[in-house]
């Protein structure tokens, strides 16, 4: 096996490095929050750089997590080594490709937001999508409304990147458990749903 | 001991408190704004009555931080990089008069840019007062320099800069917090004479400021926040200063790193471990968020010594923040740099939210200008700067906090009439009063448009320290009550604000049109916390 190989694998084993895209206002922090509390919950350490300020009012947003059984240096992660785009919006999973490893998944909603006069066409954005060698392209937000809300297509989008984070199934949905707890058990029940469909839909498309 | 997942300015804000700090002075800028949030929204602070309410300005927020001190408790003001332009006569000063209770500046540069106007370095302004500067590598770093830095100021005698940069400020690690001290007792200072910088005493103080610093040198170079770090390959040492030590370390996981290194995270900058570094390498790599200030003193004006690589010799860029590609390349390394952004992706800059009422604000001025060249409308900082951008393009600057009026005033001046100034009710209050006192003194032909949204909206929706005061600061500063005007921006109400900009536009005196609407968000979370 050469080093770089070695390297890879040792990285897959011990790291999940993730890109979260979206446009400011669509709340990508939410997958954040519940993905730590999954993280912690398994032992594990965490770092996870957010844009704040200027951005968030309806520009591009993203968020770099880090997942690892080892101590995290940078909080940003280096170009080429993502381990996952996971983007709640299509345009803007492409946006940051360069982050991507040649082992990475694309894990995105397919649901255009269009707040920009020059939104390109659709069709021209998934078809970038799909020349990618691994993507998830999903329709979350019909999925959630199957579920019973559109505010639950960030869950599905969590559930559909899910077989591609090394961490327990069970211990993200504790940690859906964890935020929504002061909502309800609906509520708490209704994103458990999202989850569970977004995560079936990867499975069966991966 | 329990670990919390806590944002870099949240770590701040739980180092103050429990470091037994009894006030934080500050005003919202990213990406400094959530360590005074934190503070305000934690059960302790409500529980000691710790100050946490917003300032005027940075100025105000600084001095009044310094007047805790004076009175024997532990303060900090947290602002942004350009935030300490404002208080920087008070920061400079407080150096020369010390402290009495410990005071930490803290003060988070913006690299890159991402919500500011400039990336200027803090650090020069503390190397400029000679005072200890803090520069955490980690959010457990930034925790314990909040924490111990009032103890660091009262052995000391001066105030503490502790400088972060936004990826510090924006990223979540775990954090393991301490002991909560107790605050500090009233007391005065043992110098009664020690505030009053009349020159013979200044004079005095500015002495003992200079033999301090022999006594900071010796704490930077025992502190535990710089090291050196032993390393086989000599033919390059490095120095890497706060974060980009971090960047530095993802190329080498578990002490790997082949070459010498001396981490820096306290200045002044440590000279014993610097020169061993020197004498033992034969080029040095200088890693530095923002501009090349360690990098400029150790190579020195003829460079003539050790080579030394950096930000000056285009081994890294010149301008814009660090990360771990850029340090990478900058030691030859290989990577695979993934894959190219596809044409089809559009830029998504910010923009005004939708039905926010400064857009219905720009809409009826455009329409009032249409009459007039282009180029009249002076600007400021806050949402509305974003009126620069399609489809308003209704402004010319944005500078600094206030300068909408008095660039107004000053191309008025110049003959440019009518000139206009844009500026929102939080951003009047921080730096507009004076120069409209100015206007109004000299009777300058300028409209001064105050678009009111009620609320500190681009850092998040504060509270604005003019609410509800505006009109009443504006006749107190003596401006013609007649030429005051306020006006809901809303759709229906168009005609008639294109009527009161064209008739104030033409007037030759200062006048003041006031749109007032609550920011969209503000009134969109407090009907949801009402919920």
């Amino acid at each position: 096996m050469t080093k770089l190989n070695l390297e890879l694998l040792i990285k897959l084993n011990m790291k999940s490095d993730i890109i979260l895209a979206g446009v400011g206002g669509q709340g990508i922090l939410s997958i954040a929050t519940a993905l730590g509390e999954a993280a912690l919950a398994d032992g594990l350490l965490i770092k996870q750089a957010e844009t704040h300020g200027m951005s968030q009012r309806g520009g591009a947003v993203y968020s770099h997590m880090r997942i690892s059984d080892q101590p995290i240096s940078s909080d940003l992660i280096p170009g080429g080594s993502a381990d996952l785009i996971l983007s709640v919006e299509p345009m803007e999973s492409l946006r940051y490709l360069p982050y991507l490893s040649e082992t990475g998944y694309l894990v995105t909603n397919i649901t255009p937001f269009v707040n920009i006069p020059n939104y390109p066409d659709i069709e021209l954005v998934l078809a970038e999508i799909r020349k990618l060698p691994r993507f998830i392209a999903i329709d979350a937000d019909s999925i959630a409304k199957e579920v019973g809300s559109s505010r639950a297509s960030n869950m599905v989008m969590l559930g559909a990147a899910s077989p591609f984070i090394d961490i327990e199934f069970s211990k993200i949905e504790n940690g859906i458990r964890t935020i929504f707890e002061r909502k309800g058990e609906a509520v708490v029940n209704m994103n458990l749903e999202a989850l569970r469909r977004g995560r079936a839909f990867a499975e069966e498309n991966r | 001991m329990q670990k919390h997942l806590f944002l870099g300015v949240e770590a701040i804000g739980q180092g103050a408190i429990d470091g037994g700090m009894s006030g934080v002075y500050a005003y919202p800028g990213t990406p400094s704004t959530e360590i005074t949030e934190f503070i305000q929204d934690h059960p302790l602070a409500e529980e000691r009555n710790i100050h946490r309410k917003w300032s005027a300005n940075e100025k105000t927020a600084f001095e009044t931080a310094l007047g805790m001190s004076y009175a024997g408790k532990r303060a900090m003001s947290c602002m942004k990089h350009v935030g300490l332009n404002v208080a920087a006569d008070a920061f400079v000063n407080a150096a020369m008069t010390g402290v009495n209770g410990g005071l930490i500046l803290t003060v988070a540069d913006d690299p890159s840019m991402h919500s500011s106007q400039n990336e200027q370095d803090s650090r020069f302004y503390g190397k400029f007062a000679m005072v200890p500067i803090l520069e955490p590598s980690s959010q457990q770093e930034a925790y314990d320099m909040a924490r111990e830095g009032f103890a660091l100021s009262e052995l000391t005698k001066v105030p503490v800069m502790l400088r972060i940069t936004t990826r510090m400020a924006h990223s979540r690690a775990g954090v393991v917090c301490s002991e909560v001290l107790d605050e500090n007792k009233l007391s005065m200072p043992a110098d009664p004479r020690q505030f009053i910088l009349l020159p013979a005493i200044a004079r005095r103080k500015y002495k003992e400021l200079l033999q301090s610093q022999d006594l900071f040198l010796k704490l930077s170079e025992e502190s535990k926040y710089n090291r050196y770090e032993e390393g086989e390959d000599t033919s390059l040492g490095i120095v890497a200063c706060g974060i980009a030590y971090n960047y530095l370390m993802e190329h080498y996981p578990n002490g790997t790193c082949p070459f010498p290194v001396v981490k820096i995270s306290q200045y002044p900058l440590p000279e014993k471990l610097i020169k061993r570094l020197n004498h033992e390498c034969d080029e040095l790599l200088i890693l530095e968020e923002g501009a090349p200030m360690v990098e400029e003193s150790l190579k020195g004006f003829f460079a003539n010594g050790t080579p030394v690589k950096g930000r000056l010799d285009g081994t890294l860029p010149r301008d814009g923040e660090l990360n771990p590609d850029l340090i990478a390349k900058a030691l030859g390394k290989e990577f695979f740099k993934g894959y190219e952004i596809p044409e089809v992706v559009a830029n998504r800059p910010p923009a005004l939210c939708q039905g926010c009422g400064h857009q219905d604000a720009y809409v009826a001025m455009n329409e009032a200008l249409a009459d007039y060249t282009k180029g009249r409308v002076f600007s400021d900082i806050g949402c509305y700067t974003l009126g620069a951008l399609p489809p308003y393009e209704t402004i010319y600057s944005c500078v600094d906090m206030g300068a909408s009026i008095t660039m107004a005033k000053g191309a008025a001046d110049a003959g440019l009439i009518p000139a206009v100034a844009m500026i929102g009710d939080s951003t009047f209050a921080h730096s507009g009063i004076t120069g409209l006192l100015d206007a109004v003194n000299e009777k300058s032909s300028i409209t001064i448009v105050i678009s009111d949204n009620e609320s500190v909206s681009m850092t998040g929706g504060q509270d604005s320290s003019a609410l509800g005061k505006i009109e009443s600061i504006c006749i107190g500063v003596g401006v013609d009550p007649a030429h005051i005007h306020t006006i809901v921006p809303l759709r229906k109400n168009h005609e008639e604000m294109v009527r009161l900009f064209r008739e104030e536009f033409a007037y030759e005196g200062v006048s003041v049109i006031i749109p007032r609407r609550e920011c969209i968000q503000r009134a969109s979370s407090r009907k949801r916390n009402q919920k």
